[in-house]
């Protein structure tokens, strides 16, 4: 029933837009700069109907970029084999340029939680991250990109910064990274450093693609910035400089805007395409 | 000192607890409510997907009493898998015997009705039979064909009226319901679930032909518990609702 083989061996150095079905036509008739898509894996697997035609049709036309948000890579527990096998079905017959996931978990003894969830970066949450990576990359007979996550607090217990955790998982798993820069700028105002030296301390050779997405603004208990990574508005000014200091250091990558919640109309997210796509072409390959 | 998953999940589900050890500010002092962005996210995306997903059950009770129900509901089922379009099958039977809404007592079949459209979208595709199909075949051969049924396709029965139910909280200008069971069909003819009125004996006529029984054994079956089963009626909802997506029949002996 499905037969879509992907011709897009790899993501371009384009800005790419989290697909989101409201604007299906507009997508197909007048994509803009859009040179790819995103899409969250587990919105895929249904057993037919609207999504997967809209899907299958998109497929010919753009690169996919699979984003899983629910396979809880940092889980204690095992990966749920259910899931996998789904996602693994997915990847057979869509084919997708890339599949990412997050460094976090969102499921625990069954039950799923829709976020997520932030580990303590120690050896034993290196071991069972890199024994989960691995199990993927065997199950899906590929390679996947794992992506920095959004902080709101710090465990005593970490003994390594995140960046190093990173890289040090992607020698052990061969994994690649996605490197969300709202997210870098979140997790530095929210535990106050600078985000500039985290970007400079990540594997940016490893980084095969970068997200950008809108955040909102609370305050913790001492009235101290606290930053939520809601993907519900534009990307700030801060942000789009974080990007452009990125791309001078590692090249251009595929940039996404990520929208997921109060999903404006199409012109608005497609001003943001087209912000990023002035942010790419600045960079000298 | 190390936090275990389940010491967070607990703290995060209940707000009541307190917030783990060892969860620390940049300055190293105790996360607080920083904590409760965890609790928060949880707690709105699951009742955001709740809302998503019984929209009409949103309507009955109001959008308040139905987030702060939902509250209750996700915390005592959080989410199976992470496949979000299919949350909340336990809700109907959460509706039918959550204390406070007994005098509601056809929420629980409205929220089957949602979870039943939900289903029928995301079915799998199947090709319909040509809508002349059954007057192509000869009438001695009519009575012994067996008819597939598309995936998509659901049938509900309630005591309650769920159609108008449905409806009037869905259709603008559909009448008020008026007591009295209503038995209803899902088809999806293209992408879009169609919910109709079912005529009375449809419910045991097509879990006939799901099971198998020929058109004639389906009928008698149906007529013995009927009288009054219109069998044209059911089988004009199910070829317009292409419904149908295979006919066989053996040879006449």
């Amino acid at each position: 029933m499905f037969d879509v083989t992907s011709q897009f061996p790899n993501l371009p150095y384009m800005p790419g837009v989290g697909y989101k079905p409201q604007h299906f036509s507009e997508i197909t008739n007048n994509p803009g700069s859009v040179g790819w898509l995103e899409i969250h894996a587990e919105n895929y697997m249904g057993h037919g109907g609207r999504p997967l035609a809209q899907l299958r049709h998109l497929a010919e036309r753009f690169p996919i970029s699979v984003h899983g948000v629910g396979l809880s890579i940092g889980g204690e527990g095992a990966l749920d084999a259910d899931h996998l096998s789904r996602l693994k079905h997915l990847v057979e017959w869509l084919k997708p340029t890339v599949f990412s996931e997050h460094l976090a978990w969102s499921t625990h003894e069954g039950a799923f939680f829709n976020d997520l969830l932030p580990l303590p970066y120690t050896n034993a949450t290196l071991d069972h991250v890199c024994a989960h990576i691995n199990q993927v990359q065997d199950t899906l007979q590929r390679q996947m990109m794992l992506e920095n996550p959004s902080s709101y607090l710090a465990f005593d217990d970490s003994t390594w910064c995140e960046p190093e955790f990173l890289r040090e998982v992607t020698k052990r798993t061969g994994c690649g990274l996605l490197l969300d820069v709202n997210n870098v700028f979140v997790s530095a105002t929210n535990l106050d450093y600078n985000p500039r030296d985290y970007i400079t301390a990540y594997p940016l050779d490893q980084v095969g693609e970068i997200h950008l997405g809108g955040h909102d603004e609370d305050q913790d208990d001492f009235g101290k910035p606290l930053l939520i990574d809601s993907h519900g508005r534009e990307v700030v000014d801060p942000v789009w400089a974080l990007l452009d200091f990125t791309l001078d250091l590692c090249g251009p990558r595929p940039v996404l805007i990520e929208w997921d919640t109060d999903v404006p109309e199409w012109a608005i997210l497609s001003a943001e395409v087209d912000r990023a796509a002035r942010a790419l072409s600045k960079v000298v390959a | 000192m190390t936090i275990t998953q389940s010491q967070f999940r607990t703290a995060m589900l209940d707000a009541s607890t307190d917030i783990p050890k060892g969860l620390l500010d940049a300055q190293g002092r105790d996360a607080g409510r920083r904590f409760n962005v965890y609790r928060n996210n949880v707690a709105v995306s699951l009742t955001d997907a709740l809302e998503t997903g019984f929209p009409v059950i949103a309507k009955l009770i109001g959008q308040e009493n139905f987030r702060a129900i939902a509250g209750v509901f996700l915390r005592q089922h959080p989410p199976a898998s992470p496949v979000m379009m299919f949350y909340g099958a336990e809700f109907p039977a959460f509706l039918r015997n959550f204390e406070p809404l007994q005098h509601l007592g056809y929420l629980g079949d409205v929220a089957k009705v949602e979870m039943a459209l939900r289903h029928a979208y995301h079915a799998e595709d199947a090709q319909a039979i040509a809508p002349d199909a059954l007057a192509q075949i000869s009438p001695e051969d009519l009575p012994n064909i067996r008819m597939s049924i598309a995936p998509s396709v659901q049938v509900l029965s309630s005591p309650w009226p769920i159609y108008d139910l449905w409806a009037y909280n869905s259709i603008e200008g559909h009448p008020k319901p008026q007591a009295g069971a209503q038995d209803m069909l899902i088809t999806r003819v293209e992408f879009d679930p169609l919910p109709h009125l079912l005529p009375s004996g449809s419910v045991e006529f097509i879990a006939a032909l799901r099971g198998n029984a020929t058109l004639s054994e389906a009928t008698e079956q149906t007529t013995k518990t009927y009288a009054d089963f219109d069998l044209g009626a059911v089988l004009g909802l199910l070829l317009t609702g292409n419904a149908i997506t295979s006919i066989t029949h053996e040879d006449s002996q």
